[in-house]
């Protein structure tokens, strides 16, 4: 293993091919912190069996950079591969031993039907010689991205045992504009690198609060553009929208059961903020809280059988749980006077948050089981946490330099990255559940 | 960067202040009597005789002399009570509505940035209460104020310092 202290600001330009030049809000990756004994392997360029350049230097540079990104792996820059094979036959386990590489990856393109692509690869082990495993996965242009990201997603996945989120999506909320007649406040969502940028809403008013719906199809959110709040929910594929909740007062809060079918919300039509669910269904709506304290930002456990949510009905806002069918609340909060928005883990262990810290507002995980809170970000005004997929990341929202941006941390803190958009604030990133389309084999 | 948004704070300044929520028409939606009845942020300035005659001999609202040229309330932080030097200034609207039923307003409710922000939609309505509640208490109409809070979502000052939050910690009174 390398000896790689921690490569505090070392900077790794994602770069734009002038393919993507085109997505001119893309989001570009710095990785602020690095980690010690994060994994070698190399990517070795993908062959191209057709005429003119093709898409293998591509797709092998987007997997390199998503296994970087990660934290769990030091990539190998193509100028210093001794070698470029494309197979397994081609491999010389010596060049990338010599190298300290000790997985490594060849592949190639072929031409496959009309306009379509055929990418195969390979993941070997260096030390032992062996392939890891390998696939060829049929694909179209439109879709080459996200194939890299799937074998970015298996290399992951049989590297680390835990399954990838790189074929995942994000939502935020982005904020632009310098004057009163071109302020516009946008809901995007991208791919999780950041590429892809797609404007689902957008107003003169703000947007807030995006909720993926468990099969990622649809996002709830709180718009202010009738001059009061009201809770939409769009398919992300078509559109469509429906008006879920527009009652007198705040109207905000969306989050989604596990099972799809109902809403938790905030609203505050009897009086003041409560949390209540409504079946979107039936359009049922139960309130579950009741109190004269502001109860807000309502966030699902896993299983469906309790909710956590932000009150200050012991003075500070603090996280507490009620159970899904109403009950007895639970504080779960001690640490601090700040504790708020919180969302569990998808294993349900861990909570994430936004925690005070003297003066700064910063985001802690708290483990539910042991109770230890652990802050995870630098920042002074950080919120919005959110997990991805697989539980290795929390992304959420910083300011630095006046301007607002995502960044995103391990769970363990060791590995800190930024996404800074090029224009605008960003804000209130969500990261998607998995999908049908996140195959875990091609 | 900075530069920019050094622009926008006397625009965005400008717009919330005059334009506030003028663009909402008459709520439709279902049961919520209070919400509805159009805001008329143009009522108090349509009625009064500045438009004739250049005075405000018609309308206390357009006396620049007056508490009710005041429609920015501001509050401490984390705080939703209203401060001392602003009691005779809600007081003032609160008497201006009671002496004309007819009139609606709405209030507007406002925080920093700081911390999460549905917690701080909870903050800003409070504040809008606050103000709606001391109007009520001179002898305002419950149906005559609509209350929204739009937490940090709408500051007033961008920037990230205790000048721009004191500012952004706010309510607004819209005619």
């Amino acid at each position: 293993m390398k000896t790689d202290k921690v490569m505090k600001k070392i900077i790794l330009f994602i770069l734009l091919s002038c393919w993507y030049l085109q997505a001119e809000a893309a989001l570009t990756i710095e990785i602020t912190e690095g980690a010690e004994g994060s994994l070698p392997v190399a990517v070795v360029p993908f062959g191209w069996e057709g005429s003119g350049t093709g898409p293998g230097q591509q797709i092998a540079r987007i997997i390199s950079e998503d296994l970087q990104r990660s934290g769990r792996f030091k990539t190998l820059p193509v100028a210093d591969m001794l070698a470029r094979p494309h197979a397994g036959s081609e491999v010389e386990f010596r060049d990338w031993k010599v190298l300290g590489m000790e997985n490594l990856v060849v592949g190639k393109v072929q031409p496959h039907g009309t306009g379509g692509y055929l990418v195969r690869f390979q993941l070997f082990d260096v030390y032992k010689g062996e392939q890891l495993t390998g696939y060829n996965i049929p694909a179209t242009e439109r879709d080459l991205r996200a194939t890299a990201h799937h074998i970015a997603d298996i290399i992951y996945e049989k590297l680390t045992g835990q399954r990838g989120a790189f074929a995942t999506r994000i939502a935020y909320v982005i904020s632009s504009g310098d004057t009163a007649d071109n302020r516009k406040i946008s809901l995007i969502v991208a791919d999780a690198d950041g590429y892809n940028p797609q404007t689902i809403v957008s107003s003169k008013d703000p947007l807030m609060s995006p909720a993926w719906s468990p099969d990622g199809r649809k996002l709830a959110y709180v718009s202010f553009e009738k001059g009061r709040p009201a809770v939409y929910v769009q398919e992300v594929f078509t559109g469509r929208r429906q008006k879920v909740a527009a009652y007198k007062g705040i109207n905000g809060a969306p989050a989604w059961s596990p099972d799809g079918r109902k809403l938790a919300l905030t609203l505050s039509k009897d009086g003041n903020p409560e949390i209540y669910v409504l079946n979107v269904g039936t359009r049922d709506l139960k309130r579950l809280t009741n109190h004269y304290a502001i109860d807000t930002e309502p966030a699902w456990s896993p299983d469906g059988r309790s909710l956590v949510f932000t009150s200050d009905r012991g003075g500070k806002p603090q996280i507490y749980r009620v159970p899904a069918s109403g009950g007895k609340v639970k504080r779960l909060t001690y640490e601090g006077d700040y504790n708020a928005r919180a969302s569990y883990s998808p294993d349900g262990r861990l909570l994430t948050m936004v925690t005070r810290q003297g003066r700064a507002y910063r985001i802690g995980v708290l483990d539910l089981e042991s109770g230890g809170l652990q802050v995870l970000s630098e920042g002074q005004l950080d919120e919005s946490p959110s997990f991805a997929p697989n539980g290795s990341m929390v992304i959420y929202a910083t300011k630095s330099r006046a301007k607002a941006e995502l960044a995103a941390v391990s769970v363990d803190g060791r590995v800190r990255q930024r996404l800074a958009l090029q224009e605008g604030d960003v804000r209130e990133p969500v990261w998607s559940p998995y999908t049908r389309s996140n195959r875990r084999e091609p | 960067m900075k530069l920019r948004i050094l622009t926008i704070v006397p625009i965005l300044a400008l717009l919330l202040l005059v334009g506030g929520c003028a663009s909402t028409p008459g709520e439709g939606s279902a049961g919520d009597g209070a919400s509805t009845g159009g805001f008329g942020s143009g009522d108090g300035a349509t009625t009064a005789g500045a438009v004739e005659g250049g005075s405000w001999t018609g309308s206390a609202l357009d006396d620049p002399a007056s508490p009710l040229s005041t429609r920015v309330i501001h509050f401490d932080f984390d705080v939703s009570e209203i401060r001392a030097d602003y009691r005779d200034v809600v007081i003032a609207h609160g008497e201006y509505l009671a002496a004309n039923p007819t009139v609606t307003v709405t209030v507007e409710g406002h925080t920093d940035e700081r911390g999460s922000r549905e917690y701080n939609v909870g903050l800003g309505e409070r504040r809008a209460n606050a103000v709606k509640r001391l109007m009520l208490a001179q002898g305002a109409f419950e149906t005559q104020i609509v209350t929204v809070s739009y937490g940090e979502e709408r500051p007033l000052a961008l920037g990230s310092d205790e000048a721009a939050w004191a500012q952004n910690r706010r309510a607004e009174i819209l005619y």
